[in-house]
């Protein structure tokens, strides 16, 4: 093994795991001085075109409390046939399927290169994945013949046995019906009525005809004729019919008039969405696809009323406690999407207007079941389509990047056991041996469900050692912990990937040094901040930033080496060195800080952030920004104003963001049209070279992020000057005239500062 | 001024009221030199006559009319003469307790004593008809017309009694003592005659007693609302309260306010004062009318209702001629005319925005019965056509009401035909417990620019619905529906509803099947014809508001709760159409008539109407299809033509003889094309301080509404035992009164009518026999209710020939002449084997065939060759190239024309089982399930009055 940043990345690739400590203190008491939790990020679903999924089941230790999967790490005993499970020792037979395995006829499942490996399950039924369309018609001319153009492509992105279904919403709510011919018919909902599911399937005819079905349904449901196929059909069988009727659709009819906003029911069509589903294929890969253009403004999940002249609430009115529709707005779409949680749905909301539209309220549904959450200025933007359209590209194997109705399980070692999850999922509330009393993030089971994922979906799990102080774990003993994921492939199949990891032990009172080395301060990093956005969900922000501060300066306090009492005698070893920029910044970041955002836009960052993997959470805390210039090739560069200089093109990427910055006198040279000149053809490629890594970016990303062109002055440079550090402020004048960047107008500190602080604070023996 | 001529026919033929075409004779109505010409008949009946005396009851109504020769001048029409030898003595004895009937008097149907006058004097003359009283027995007085009921020689006295009224003239002199004359010649001039037909009455003259309502005559305006708008039971208001306690005589007024007016007779004026609105009286805000006094040369005017005296306007001045009329007094209707019509402004819109043009929306049941018996198919094929007729205004090209379509079962289904859609859009809304309005755009539309999206729908609901197996419907969502669909456009209109069951899904208005024939005939009763939950009369209260008129096509299988089904229709100003049994080779032509009606009929909608009077008294009670929120003002969703709200008046204090009674009428409506008018209707009546002059001035058709609509209405409250009772007291007190107050002293066994009451006791028998007052297990309760609700809406015409149906010979049927025949009256009796008869209620038409019918006629009407072969199914003439066919075919359509409601024609062959329906018609006899005969009744009558008087 070579050093740890290997160790660690190949891992990652093999595993798709990062842990905060890759070498795990032995008790308890000491986890808890190293600060920074025993976690993970975990991302089930990663990619490995070099993993094909072996077409059997998984054998299972036959304890009931354990039920731990066969992996390579357990002791096997080929010629007893029998294999002990490395978590609860249990010895277990193997299965009759397995008499011929010896040293040499390993299955797959033992091989230590298979720490991760996929089993696909050929019993029980395979049901179509299901799209259903809930289209608020409150919308622009444009923007609604945008969106339904948008719809009208997806239809043929869809896999041909796909259902599909379409609601529309605006004053009232329409629920379609797909299968007739000739006369095209809806049901129709008063839009300030919530109604039960019960209420709802009575009302769509959905109940009577059920009884049978249930009966039926163990057997080949697929097969019997679909109650709610009258709202539900195969796409190659209504994509025409579908189509006119997407392209038919009309702007809501009801009159409104001037100071006013349209009456949305965006809450009733969503709870008539859940229902619908809920009725008729609970436990079924679906999506619900919510396109919004505005605040719900009636009926039950209204976030603003229809009154142009009460604008929707801010932060500030969040704070004074003047938002009189959130509470309620968020409990009815809370109560929603955790029903729909319940059926294995998922709920994806594509907002797209230039004010708010009640994301804040109604975040929880992509939340929990592991929707897309897109936004957007209008449906008629690159931004929106391109996004849409990602949502249906397909793998190396020509399958969709989404999986459905996936479930969590999380197997420990005795040694430890497992204190929640923080991610798009919600808990399942299992109780197993394996879990701990304290819960950090979603907690207090061992299996979370996530109901939509994608591969590069990612949870935080966080752990807790138990070991204590006095029962110290043999010498290069090692803890182990299995992830069982069991998911709804695209393709239907049900699929279980399995990954077993081990670490060792270390005793941190001899082996500190071996534990801080292996400390992966990027994961770490991610880690506390999902932490610190989980908090700030729910508690004040000023509380969340003093206890990243806490925990910062207690890990200095514990890792630095210095004299006390002597802040310039403070150092910190490399595998720490990062980590206090990045907490640096995440304390800027708009996960944290909702100055300047809209409740709307915070909640937007914060989705993201939760379920993005270690890179592009990492962009997310601590912007890239690249340089451009005749100096020398592209290069990355520090994210400080003093990187802003006249003579270079910037590229930063913020994930969300896409920004290309033009310095003062390139920005000049362009205005006199040097680029347009053969003898300047260098300055064109210059030009040319940030354009070509910014397309590159935005192709691969997803959400794709907003894309911004500016220059010195101008006014869209704030998306720069307000990420950089602002090392140069009005305040140290002492910058001023030389040629060491911009100088940003903030009285914000700047890191060099925080440092100075951090340092002081760390060597003080006052905390 | 001969009142009474008009009231002339001769006798024989039924009384007059029940014909609806016969002859007028009448002069002159304005006439003044007519005035102080007031024959009258006493016709003393001897014992011998009791048998006769009968049917005489309706007869002397005849007979009053007849003006003795050589009496005043030779203008009024004479009665015809009674002729032929005396009517042989009939051997039964009469005795109030014993319902013994005399034969049939067939023989006097064609017994030599009927000697016909020539038909070109007559033509009612021309049937042959029975002569039962003996010339030497007829008198001729001036004012008294008697019948002697008394006891035979040997039975006890109090069987006897004597009709007797005076003839009713308004300012004649009190000719009481006329002698006895026998009319020995007659002045060929003097005879009502046929071509008096279509000659004219003026309505200029205060508190005239206007022609009966069968009476085909011109009715010129002059000052005063024609009798077709306004019909009061009496023309001469008694002066105090006092005096109009003594006499019960209701007060009332029948008012039709959108009465059809014949095309000869002039439509109403419209009057337009732009900005200024129509002038207005400051305190009691009369609307100007010719009641109104000029004064101080114009600059001022007195109202005639509370005397407050005003400032004429500047901008509507104008100087007075000699005798203190306007100058434009004849070029202004609001001050020459009883009727009219107003612009209104904005003032007298809902918030003060000008109305928009109504909407029909049509909603129908698709359940399975509905989808399976072909209902739905019939309905959609013929709004293709129907909606082609729309109501507008006469100078428009097009109609401006919008159209909308709702299909409903346990669910509803809205349709947007918006013009620029190549298929209708369905929507559904299942939230029937809440209903709502899933669209506005699109739902109601122009039919001329979404002909073909509507055409289309209407071809594809039958399918759409034809797998459907939903049994289960709702009733007051889909009306709810409709409300709020018209709530939404912001305008009135008229919902149509086709329905056929118990709406029992779960939803506001649920009802359930609650028919108890346990309950007849105990004070319980009246629930029945209440509804059965409140949801129906809030629903109805909240259409009224928005101006939503119900009207409803119920074809019910079974039981369907009409109570409660028929109260919004009923309050909403709508119409009930009822199809029992619904079947479609019998019953869809008479439907598709009441279809075409009702859409095409001239309609006002939103309407709201104030009667006025002047001092002394006021309106207390309402009835007919309104609602009213407070005591005054009478709302209407709609009002047709067809309904008539009738009015109770009572006195607040003492009316003056010289100032008279005035009432005027005022309806705010907003018409087909979405303007906004007023409809003034004056009367003017007078006020007398003797009893006689109220007598003489009563109208018994009116009286009959009015006690019929209150008795109707009080049903809900009272056992019915209790109402019979109060109208038989009722009747014998108004009697009574008359009897001590007015008639010359005569025998008390005499039972003494006065003239223009004579026929109200066969009425009030026919109201007490109608099936809503009398409880009879076999006939349903629905059937009950329903025709309970019809009577509260009808107008003096309709609830006339409601109680006494038209029967009309055939088979002397005179194929040259165009007139119809002369009624007969209603009784089996007048009935012959040898005959054919037509009867027709308003509801039902029978045409009755006797075994011996001519076969020629059978053969010309039926082209059949024989009675036996004549099928009973057909609900329609077959049309043959025959007179006798066509003839009796235009008499049917002429009878059929003016009423309201398709009749239903019935094939009855006599001796056959359906004939036990038809018998229930002649009302005269004793009813099958109950209800006492004409004769039983009047001497009912008449024990009562002895008993009042002693």
């Amino acid at each position: 093994m070579a050093t740890y940043l290997e160790f660690i990345q190949q891992n990652e690739e093999r595993d798709g795991v990062r842990f905060s400590w890759n070498v795990w203190p032995s008790s308890r008491l000491e986890a808890t001085r190293m600060v920074v939790p025993l976690a993970c990020l975990l991302t089930p679903l990663k990619e490995r075109p070099d993993l094909p999924p072996v077409q059997y089941e998984p054998v299972l230790c036959s304890r009931t409390t354990c039920r731990a999967i066969l992996n390579p790490l357990c002791q096997v005993d080929y010629r007893a046939k029998l294999w002990a499970c490395n978590f609860c020792f249990q010895r277990n037979q193997f299965p009759p399927a397995y008499t011929g395995i010896s040293e040499v006829n390993q299955p797959a499942e033992l091989m230590p290169q298979f720490s991760t490996i996929e089993y696909v399950i050929q019993r029980g039924a395979q049901s179509p994945l299901i799209f259903l369309y809930v289209v608020d018609t409150c919308l622009e001319e444009d923007d609604l013949q945008a969106l339904k153009e948008s719809l009208q492509m997806s239809l043929s992105l869809l896999p041909p046995d796909a259902l599909v279904g379409l609601i529309t919403f605006g004053r009232m709510v329409q629920v379609h019906e797909l299968s007739c011919e000739g006369i095209s018919k809806s049901y129709v909902f008063r839009g300030t009525k919530d109604l039960t599911a019960k209420q709802i399937q009575d009302m769509l005819g959905l109940t009577k005809p059920a009884m049978p079905m249930q009966q039926a349904r163990p057997g080949q449901p697929q097969e019997q004729p679909f109650v709610s196929s009258r709202f539900l059909q195969p796409v190659h069988k209504i994509d025409m019919n579908l189509t006119d009727l997407l392209g038919e659709l009309q702007r809501d009819p009801w009159p409104v008039t001037q100071g006013k906003r349209p009456l949305r029911s965006t809450g009733v069509a969503l709870s008539i969405a859940v229902g619908l589903l809920e009725g008729t294929f609970p436990n079924t890969g679906a999506r619900i696809m919510l396109f919004t253009g505005g605040p719900p403004t009636q009926g039950p999940g209204m976030v603003v009323g229809d009154e142009l002249k009460v604008p929707i609430r801010s932060w500030h009115d969040i704070e004074k406690d003047n938002a009189r529709f959130m509470k309620k707005a968020t409990k009815h779409y809370e109560m929603l999407a955790n029903r729909t949680a319940t059926n294995g749905h998922c709920i994806d909301i594509y907002a797209c207007a230039l004010d708010q539209t009640g994301l804040l309220e109604m975040k929880c549904c992509a939340n929990l079941t592991g929707g897309h959450m897109v936004m957007g200025d209008s449906f008629n933007t690159s931004l929106f389509k391109q996004t849409f359209q990602r949502i249906f590209s397909k793998d190396f194997n020509g399958d969709f990047r989404m999986a459905f109705g996936a479930t969590l399980e999380v197997k420990t070692s005795r040694e430890l056991k497992v204190a929640g999850a923080i991610g798009p999922c919600v808990s399942l509330n299992v109780k197993g041996p394996c879990v701990s009393e304290n819960e950090l993030g979603v907690g207090g089971t061992s299996q979370w469900k996530i109901c939509g994922l994608d591969p590069t979906s990612t949870l935080g799990i966080y752990f807790e050692v138990v070991n204590q102080h006095n029962a110290p774990v043999p010498q290069g003993g090692r803890g182990a912990i299995q992830f069982v994921t069991q998911y709804q492939h695209s393709s239907t199949q049900r699929r279980i990937r399995v990954t077993t990891i081990a670490r060792n032990w270390a005793d941190a009172q001899s082996q500190l040094r071996h534990i801080e080395a292996a400390f992966d301060q990027e994961a770490a990093a991610v880690l506390m901040a999902r932490l610190g956005v989980f908090r700030a969900e729910s508690e004040e922000g000023p509380d969340v930033l003093r206890w990243l501060d806490r925990q910062l300066i207690r890990l200095c306090q514990k890792f630095g080496q210095y004299n006390k009492e002597d802040p310039t005698s403070f150092r910190l070893s490399d595998s720490f060195s990062l980590y206090p920029q990045f907490m640096f910044h995440l304390r800027r970041s708009p996960f944290l800080q909702v100055f300047n955002n809209s409740p709307d836009e915070s909640s937007y960052y914060r989705h993201h952030f939760a379920r993005q993997d270690l890179t592009q959470s990492l962009i997310m805390i601590q912007p890239i920004l690249y340089s451009y210039s005749f100096h020398g090739p592209p290069e990355p560069v520090l994210l400080d104003s003093s990187s802003i200089l006249a003579d270079r093109i910037l590229l930063m990427d913020t994930f969300f963001q896409i920004v290309i910055y033009l310095g003062e006198t390139i920005a000049q040279w362009r205005k006199a049209g040097y680029q347009d000149m053969p003898e300047y053809e260098n300055f064109k490629h210059l030009l040319q070279a940030p354009l070509d890594d910014a397309q590159e970016i935005l192709q691969a990303r997803f959400p794709m992020p907003r894309y911004i062109n500016t220059e010195h002055g101008g006014s869209q440079a704030r998306f720069l000057l307000s990420k950089v550090n602002p090392s140069q402020t009005h305040n140290n004048l002492y910058a001023w005239g030389q040629e060491t960047g911009a100088p940003i107008l903030t009285d914000d500190v700047s890191l060099q500062v925080f440092m100075d602080h951090l340092k002081k604070l760390a060597v003080s023996s006052a905390c | 001024m001969s009142q009474q001529g008009y009231v002339a026919t001769p006798p024989y033929s039924q009384s007059q009221p029940g014909i609806g075409l016969s002859p007028p004779h009448y002069g002159h109505y304005g006439d003044p030199s007519h005035a102080g010409s007031p024959p009258g008949k006493v016709h003393y009946f001897d014992l011998h006559v009791i048998i006769n005396s009968q049917w005489s009851g309706l007869l002397s109504r005849t007979g009053s009319g007849m003006a003795p020769p050589g009496q005043g001048p030779p203008g009024p029409p004479s009665a015809p003469l009674f002729q032929g030898p005396p009517q042989p003595p009939q051997p039964s004895i009469m005795q109030p307790g014993s319902q013994v009937l005399p034969p049939p008097p067939t023989t006097a149907l064609n017994g030599p004593g009927a000697s016909p006058l020539p038909p070109s004097t007559h033509r009612q003359d021309g049937l042959p008809g029975p002569a039962p009283l003996n010339a030497q027995y007829q008198t001729l007085g001036s004012f008294l017309f008697k019948i002697f009921f008394q006891a035979a020689n040997y039975g006890p006295q109090m069987a006897g009694g004597q009709l007797s009224y005076p003839g009713g003239f308004p300012g004649g002199p009190a000719q009481m003592a006329g002698p006895p004359q026998l009319q020995k010649k007659l002045d060929p001039d003097s005879i009502p005659s046929p071509v008096s037909r279509g000659q004219v009455y003026a309505t200029n003259t205060r508190g005239q007693v206007p022609p009966l309502v069968t009476t085909d005559c011109v009715i010129q305006d002059q000052g005063n609302a024609s009798p077709r708008y306004i019909r009061c039971t009496t023309y001469c208001f008694p002066c105090t309260s006092d005096m109009a306690k003594q006499a019960q005589i209701p007060l009332a007024a029948v008012i039709k306010p959108f009465a059809t007016i014949p095309s000869n007779e002039t439509p109403l004026f419209l009057v337009n004062h732009g900005e200024n609105g129509p002038v207005r009286c400051n305190r009691c805000k009369a609307y100007m009318c010719p009641f109104m006094q000029f004064i101080e040369g114009g600059r001022r005017y007195q109202c005639g209702f509370c005397n407050c005296v005003n400032d004429v306007p500047p901008f509507y001045f104008q100087h007075l001629d000699h005798i203190g009329r306007r100058l434009d007094h004849y070029e202004k209707p609001e001050l020459s005319l009883g009727s009219y019509e107003y612009v209104a402004t904005l003032d007298y819109c809902r918030k003060n925005k000008p109305p928009n043009p109504p909407a029909f929306i049509f909603m129908i049941d698709v359940s399975y019965s509905n989808i399976k018996n072909g209902l739905v198919k019939l309905i959609c094929e013929e709004l293709k056509t129907v909606l082609e007729k729309l109501p507008k205004e006469e100078q428009e090209d097009t109609s401006a009401i919008r159209v909308g379509f709702i299909t409903y079962n346990k669910v509803l289904h809205f349709f947007n035909v918006k013009s620029n859609l190549a298929q209708p859009q369905m929507m559904v809304v299942t939230d029937v417990g809440e209903v709502f309005v899933p669209l506005l755009d699109g739902f109601l539309v122009n039919y001329q620019e979404s002909q073909s999206v509507i055409h289309n729908l209407l071809d594809q609901i039958p399918e759409m619905f034809a797998d459907s197996n939903e049994n289960e419907t709702v009733f007051a969502p889909v009306i709810q529906a409709g409300m709020e669909a018209l709530q939404a456009a912001d305008c009135p209109g008229k919902l149509f509803i086709f329905h056929s069951s118990l709406p029992t899904a779960e939803a506001p208005g649920k009802l359930k099947n609650r028919d108890d024939k346990k309950l007849i005939n105990t004070d319980k009763e009246k629930i029945l014809f209440q509804p059965q939950t409140n949801v129906y009369d809030s629903l109805a209260k909240d259409c009224v508001a928005h101006g939503c008129c119900v009207t409803l096509f119920l074809f019910p299988s079974q039981y369907v709760d009409v109570a409660s089904l028929g109260l919004v229709p009923q309050l909403t100003g709508g119409t009930l159409y009822k199809y029992n049994n619904f079947q479609m080779h019998m019953d869809s032509q008479q439907f598709l008539n009441d279809l075409r009606n009702d859409i095409e009929k001239k309609i006002g909608f939103d309407a709201i109407m104030r009667v006025r009077t002047s001092t002394g008294f006021r309106a207390t009670d309402f009835f007919g299809g309104i609602f009213m929120n407070n005591t005054t003002d009478v709302e209407m969703a709609a009002i047709d033509c067809d309904k008539a709200v009738t009015v109770e008046f009572k006195h607040d204090d003492k009316l003056g003889e010289d100032s008279g009674a005035l009432i005027q009428c005022a309806v705010l409506y907003t018409t087909v094309g979405g303007q906004r008018r007023l409809r003034i209707h004056n009367l003017s009546l007078n006020c007398s301080s003797q009893l006689a002059d109220l007598y003489k001035s009563c109208e018994t058709d009116a009286l009959i509404n009015f006690f019929a609509k209150s008795a109707f209405k009080a049903v809900l409250h009272q056992p019915l035992k209790v109402i019979r009772e109060i109208l038989v007291n009722q009747t014998a007190h108004m009697l009574a009164c008359y009897r001590k107050n007015c008639a010359s002293p005569s025998a008390a066994s005499q039972l003494i009518l006065p003239d223009s009451m004579k026929v109200l006791p066969v009425y009030m028998n026919c109201l007490l026999k109608n099936c809503v007052l009398l409880s009879r297990p076999e006939i349903s309760t629905d059937e009950r209710a329903y025709q309970r609700q019809l009577v509260m809406t009808m107008g003096v015409a309709d609830s006339q020939l409601f109680f006494y149906p038209q029967l009309l010979p055939i088979h002397t049927l005179d194929v040259k002449s165009t007139t119809l025949p002369a009624a007969i009256r209603c009784s089996e009796s007048r009935l012959s084997e040898e005959g054919i008869f037509l009867l027709a209620n308003g509801l039902n038409m029978f045409l009755w065939l006797g075994v011996s019918s001519p076969p020629e006629l059978i053969q010309g009407i039926f082209n059949v060759p024989s009675f036996a072969h004549v099928s009973t199914d057909m609900t329609l003439l077959p049309e043959v190239g025959n007179p006798y066919s066509q003839t009796l075919r235009m008499i049917m359509s002429i009878i059929q024309q003016k009423r309201p409601y398709s009749m239903k024609l019935t094939i009855v062959k006599q001796r056959e089982q359906p004939e036990m329906v038809f018998r229930q018609f002649l009302v005269e006899d004793k009813g099958l399930y109950g209800g006492s005969s004409y004769v039983d009744f009047l001497c009912c009558v008449h024990k009562e009055i002895c008993q009042l008087l002693n």
